[in-house]
């Protein structure tokens, strides 16, 4: 005879435990970090690029940078000042909780006060899988068109910072910004935002003062 | 679709697997026959690409053969501005009707959960 039983159990549960057991970790060593997602080509590792150039003098950095393959991110990471670690994720489309416990093994934390990971690009995944960090940051840009916030709710929903990248190609492209932000505020109203140019360097001073803010050198 | 059967969902298969094993096991079950499950409208998972990985990774363990049931909960909010709830139609976000302000809250649609199992003891 069948029986129904109750689980009322969370599917990533699993994942979210261990989560918590990275944010621990990091709190016990005094490490601030950053989970940085977007999709392909937005800009994360420009941004790591730079935000390691302008903060290694305050900051001891680390990058974590994960890929389906090659370790060109944590080059250009370490290349710039950080010392970084990659995560090739073998084909998944995110990084997890348990690939960033395994990551973090590989550094001593002590000695670090920021770390920034760099998830998989990608819009759906990632905002499924908290890695336990300080803070979720979603980079959007220009060209990938103002339609994003209504196409990837998931992803704009929960994150507690939007860059918004490539501003300098706003004369070039048809990009609404009244309409992205429109989108952004109906997902997570009052979002901070910080609209900048990797190339022109434009805004990076207030993405950077952020950091220095919530993070403790 | 072969662009629906991503690596996310063989992710969340694994858990759902591992969830329900250890819960089948916690009261000796012979055979995990269904599993149902609750997934909000406004979480991104394939019902078609979770099956197709569960057929795969099931086999051989208890849990081979069992049906899985996805209970569909559609996305609905509550305008911050006038009080008014409202459903969404295909899942794409719209401003209150009443009133088309966009401080809206999210109630419902962000579920992902194994609510239950059906079990031969």
């Amino acid at each position: 005879m069948p029986k129904r039983i109750p689980v009322v159990e969370k599917i990533l549960s699993a994942n979210d435990r261990i989560a918590q057991e990275n944010r621990a970790r990091l709190d016990e060593a005094g490490v601030f970090s950053i989970n940085l997602m977007a999709s392909p080509g937005a800009g994360k590792t420009s941004l790591i690029e730079h935000t390691v150039q302008r903060l290694a003098r305050q900051f001891r950095l680390a990058a974590i940078d994960g890929d389906i393959a090659t370790s060109i991110d944590a080059d250009r990471a370490a290349a710039a000042g950080a010392t970084a670690i990659q995560i090739n994720t073998g084909g998944q489309c995110h990084l997890d909780a348990v690939m960033l416990r395994d990551a973090l093994k590989q550094l001593d934390l002590i000695e670090f006060d920021l770390l920034l990971v760099e998830n998989v690009g990608n819009l759906v995944c990632p905002a499924d899988f908290e890695l336990g960090t300080h803070k979720n940051v979603l980079i959007a840009s220009i060209p990938e068109g103002d339609d994003k916030p209504y196409k990837y709710p998931g992803m704009y929903k929960d994150v507690d910072a939007l860059i918004v990248n490539k501003i300098d190609l706003l004369p070039y492209i048809a990009f609404d910004m009244d309409y992205f932000r429109r989108g952004v505020e109906l997902l997570n109203p009052g979002l901070v935002t910080f609209p900048i140019s990797c190339r022109t360097t434009e805004g990076l001073d207030e993405w950077l003062d952020w950091i220095k803010t919530n993070a403790r050198p | 679709m072969w662009y629906s059967v991503s690596m996310h969902e063989l992710a969340i298969t694994q858990q759902i697997l591992g969830i329900a094993l250890k819960h089948g096991q916690s009261v000796k079950a012979k055979k995990i026959t269904d599993l149902y499950l609750v997934i909000g409208q406004l979480s991104s998972v394939v019902d078609d690409s979770v099956q197709f990985y569960w057929d795969m990774i099931s086999e051989g363990t208890i849990c081979q053969g069992a049906k899985l049931h996805f209970d569909r909960i559609p996305a609905s909010l509550e305008c911050r501005h006038c009080g008014e709830i409202y459903t969404l139609e295909d899942g794409t976000l719209t401003p209150c009707p009443r009133c088309d302000s966009i401080n809206v809250n999210v109630i419902t649609g962000k579920e992902f959960r194994l609510e239950s199992l059906e079990v031969e003891e």
